[in-house]
């Protein structure tokens, strides 16, 4: 254990430790902007700096070990000044447009300015640099005047989805990220899983499917569990007037934390497509009493008895049942079987047990596991 | 899996993945795979014929001829005994029947298995290097390994080689199969199996018929303990074994199968020879369909009732390593859509009324579980609890709380269980079965010279239901491709143009080729997202003898120009 003090205060830390992971344990507020604990520290975005007694600079917290008897401000008049001017040259390189931006209410930048009280200084970059909305992507809103470098999409892509799809390139003020050798995303083998959104502090990776339909505030959010494949991730499901306008990630999940695949986070437009099946439908033939009609492709486009009819549930289920009951007693109730669903919760499937075996008296039931 | 996924990325110090398209099928478990191998330095051996994404971390890729697995695996472990490096220890206290299982395991020397599975017999020396002495190794797969006629004899030469190198019951290690779909861990768990009721209890064991008889008020014989003025139920559980679904459907045709009450299912993309399953499905006398979207399923359904997707509901999902999982209600029902529980139960309580009345039946209404009136999921999951064991302790309540419980989690203070078999197997001692290579059923011929395998690809669902209505998805990935090798490609004649013919000796399909390395000469790859070029118009119904699983993973093939 190293003996260190941070704003004064005497502190016992694990060595090996960095300064802000122990300011962090011991509740010692240290802004951060690079800085994302599911990803390796960078320390460029020089929002993290402290004071470190007999030091020639500021330090970046997230990249500096403690050491024995180190002396640490967090806060004192020269971090906060720099901190500030920090944010300056930020916004002095970002369009502040902060009253249509799709992510405002949940932009670090916005928050941090907000905090420092910085403002975009009179010198100003004036204009933007880069076409908004630059990549083809269908998922991913690429818009690269408001990237901050913070180098966040790089070290998920690389750290959390092994990909390695983003990269820097250039130097100095024209230092900017790009996907590949500055090519669309998909083409540099970009696999949509919006890792990259997820860590991004700022608008400059948004979403694209939902880009403009809501603000933070006006979401709300409900954690679920994906119903794609087997590994079970949970995300949060946003929510705007009852509908689900899209997915977040949501650092508790148990099996995945952040890390999202494209079909989790981007296909979830299917569920209030127009084609859903909204109210009970029954064929003709069984409304009218008459035998069923004989059933294939073309009969179903010539045949009026094939024709769907929408009825109320009492009607439907009612025919069902009578079905099940005639069906079992001239056949058995072996005649009857039950293919239960995959995709459904334990508690429906446990029903389609029940029902095959206790109501209809059959083992009867399978689902898709074989396929 | 017998083990968890953060348990085998973080302990594994050697992955064996057979038959499983990991970072494309089960993408965030692939991204903890990729970690592993590029961050923490563990060994990666992939068995595959295609070369698939994740091949190009692995340390060793092989390409194994389709449907020689066995004959591989039993390649590594003469490899493991020839060089000692087997578990003795494991092996003596934890497992019988070796020597058996050794006299099969010393018919497949390296140079015989070299011929069968074309693997070269060096790499067939490295792999068993690796995986023998850079422990623990977690075998991980999928359907790969288990969608061939013999899928159960795969399995089982599986669980052979982790119980010789002792790599079962420890961190990192086990066997691993990746369940597909998000609860079909679930269904299985909830008896939607025709051979066992809910947890896997037998339907034909006298002591579960008992116990499931009783609660749901069934007739038992020699039941005690009923009340003296009530008449005894009537009703009672079938101890038959009852059809999977690959015998249910051919049951149509031979008059046994009369009735299908389909949930959430779509056979007609899902199931093998799809012009097969049609002419079942149009000789049904009826079909119940309950589902989100018309589907090509539903042209054929008497009634098709409207349940709900996941966003609209709330209950419990179980995912591949036996987590059980909240899912929560997040928008109101759609339309005049119902919860699928409800529609379940309206069936249920119907269909006895009329059993009642035709029959003069009776149940035992006083029975703890005989009532269909459920108010919400949760008072589901308390019956699941009183008569699952190893869901005993999963409760709603435990969920909400944030409980992270991964089955058996047999009572209300148990923890749950992240690895199996860490004392004892099962059954007692691990069993060594004898397993032998058999070839696929349908092979190459000089009618249909190649071979394809069937598959999902990253980008969609399945049957596709779902995914061909996420409009990003379909820009990205908006019509079927079918994966030709470049060798193929020129004897095609593809040259340039883009649509190819694939027939089998059950249908025909075009659409567009993919030219690629990832597939071997001699075999392509297709899917079965899209109902004008599913793969499954093609597949056949040879299913494995126990499992009744379809071997689609191997069909003969003619392609020529479309």
């Amino acid at each position: 254990m190293l003996n260190i003090k941070i704003n004064g205060q005497s502190i016992q830390a694990e060595a090996g430790k960095t300064v802000l992971q122990v300011a962090k344990e011991h509740d010692v507020h240290v802004p951060t902007l690079c800085y994302h604990k599911d990803l390796n520290p960078t320390g460029n975005c020089r929002m993290c700096i402290v004071e470190v007694k007999g030091g020639r600079f500021l330090q970046a917290a997230c990249v500096t070990p403690i050491w024995e008897g180190m002396e640490i401000e967090t806060s004192s008049e020269k971090v906060m000044k720099d901190r500030k001017l920090t944010l300056e040259l930020m916004l002095a390189n970002h369009p502040v447009d902060c009253m249509t931006c799709d992510v405002a209410g949940e932009c670090e930048l916005q928050d941090l300015a907000y905090e420092y009280k910085a403002e975009v200084p009179a010198w100003g970059a004036k204009g933007t640099r880069y076409k908004a909305d630059s990549d083809p992507n269908p998922f991913i809103r690429v818009d690269m005047n408001k990237c901050i470098l913070c180098r966040r999409c790089e070290s998920a892509c690389a750290e959390i989805q092994g990909r390695n799809v983003w990269g820097v390139a250039k130097r100095g003020f024209d230092e900017t990220m790009v996907t590949g050798a500055g090519v669309p995303m998909l083409e540099a083998r970009c696999e949509s899983c919006g890792q990259c959104v997820a860590y991004c502090p700022t608008g400059a990776l948004s979403n694209k499917m939902n880009y403009g339909m809501a603000r933070a505030h006006q979401v709300k959010k409900v954690t679920t569990t994906c119903s794609y494949c087997g590994v079970g991730c949970q995300f949060d499901l946003l929510v705007k007037n009852n509908k689900v306008i899209g997915v977040s990630s949501n650092p508790n999940a148990p099996v995945n934390g952040m890390a999202l695949c494209v079909k989790g986070r981007y296909a979830y437009d299917y569920i209030h497509h127009p084609e859903r099946v909204k109210k009970p439908h029954v064929r003709r033939y069984l409304l009218e009493g008459n035998a069923k009609p004989i059933v294939n492709r073309k009969s179903e486009i010539q045949n009026p008895k094939w024709d769907w009819v929408e009825t109320e549930w009492d009607v439907a289920l009612d025919i069902v049942a009578k079905k099940f009951g005639e069906l079992r007693k001239d056949f058995g109730a072996d005649s009857i079987g039950l293919l239960t669903s995959a995709k459904c919760t334990n508690e429906e499937n446990y029903l389609m047990n029940k029902l095959a075996r206790q109501v209809v008296g059959t083992n009867n039931i399978d689902h898709c596991a074989r396929l | 899996m017998s083990n968890s996924m953060d348990d085998v990325a973080k302990h594994a110090q050697t992955f064996f993945i057979i038959g499983s398209n990991t970072t494309e099928q089960h993408p965030v478990f692939g991204t903890m795979i990729r970690r592993a191998v590029k961050y923490r330095g563990a060994k990666l051996i992939v068995a595959d014929p295609r070369k698939i994404d994740i091949t190009e971390i692995a340390t060793l890729h092989l390409r194994q001829r389709p449907g020689t697995d066995i004959a591989l695996i039993n390649g590594l472990m003469y490899i493991i005994l020839e060089k000692g490096w087997e578990d003795k220890t494991f092996i003596d206290e934890r497992c019988e029947n070796f020597d058996e299982f050794k006299a099969t395991v010393m018919e497949y020397p390296p140079e015989k298995v070299a011929e069968i599975t074309n693997i070269p017999v060096e790499q067939l020396y490295e792999t068993a290097e690796i995986i023998a002495t850079s422990k623990p190794t977690a075998v991980i797969w999928a359907m790969g390994i288990t969608q061939h006629i013999v899928g159960v004899r795969n399995v089982m030469d599986l669980a052979n080689l982790q119980m010789l190198l002792g790599n079962m019951g420890v961190p990192g290690g086990g066997v691993n199969p990746l369940r597909g779909q998000n609860n079909v861990q679930g269904a299985c768990d909830m008896g939607g199996l025709p051979n066992v009721f809910p947890a896997y209890q037998p339907v034909t064991n006298p002591e579960v018929i008992e116990k499931y008889g009783t609660a749901w008020g069934l007739k038992v014989e020699g039941l005690k303990g009923e009340g003296e003025n009530l008449q005894p139920a009537t009703f009672q559980l079938s101890n038959r074994i009852g059809m999977t679904v690959t015998e249910m459907m051919p049951g149509i045709l031979e008059g046994k199968t009369k009735l299908l009450y389909i949930l959430g299912e779509d056979p007609v993309m899902s199931d093998p020879d799809t012009k097969h399953i049609r002419h079942c499905l149009e000789e049904l006398d009826f079909l119940l369909l309950q589902e989100i979207f018309p589907s090509e399923t539903s042209v054929y359904a008497d009634v098709l009732l409207p349940g709900v997707t996941f966003a609209e509901k709330t209950g419990t999902f179980t995912n591949t390593e036996r987590r059980v999982q909240i899912v929560r209600q997040a928008i109101p029902t759609q339309g005049d859509a119902r919860n699928d529980w409800w529609i379940t139960a309206e069936i249920a309580k119907r269909v006895l009324n009329i059993r009642m009345k035709d029959e003069g039946g009776r149940m035992n209404e006083n029975a703890p579980y005989a009532s269909w009136n459920y108010k919400d999921a949760s008072a589901i999951m308390d019956e699941i609890n009183a008569l699952v064991p190893s869901y005993g302790g999963v409760t709603h309540t435990r969920l909400e709380a944030g409980e992270r419980l991964q089955w058996p989690c047999p009572t209300k203070d148990h923890p749950g269980t992240p690895i199996l078999h860490t004392k004892q197997f099962t059954r007692g001692k691990g069993k060594f079965m004898p397993i032998d290579h058999i070839s696929p059923a349908e092979k190459p011929d000089d009618d249909y010279p190649m071979l394809m395998s069937t598959g999902r690809v990253i980008y969609h669902w399945h049957g596709g239901q779902m995914t061909r209505r996420a409009k990003g998805i379909m820009e990205v990935y908006g019509e079927a491709l079918i994966e030709v090798n470049p060798d193929d490609a020129i004897k095609i004649g593809i040259n340039g143009k883009t649509h190819i013919r694939v027939t089998s000796r059950r249908g025909m399909i075009e659409a567009k080729a993919w030219v690629t390395d990832r597939v071997p000469p001699g075999m392509i790859y297709a899917n079965f997202h899209f109902p004008a070029a599913s793969a499954n118009e093609l597949t056949h119904a040879a299913l494995d003898p126990t499992a009744k699983i379809p071997e689609y993973k191997i069909t003969a093939v003619k392609v020529e120009l479309a």
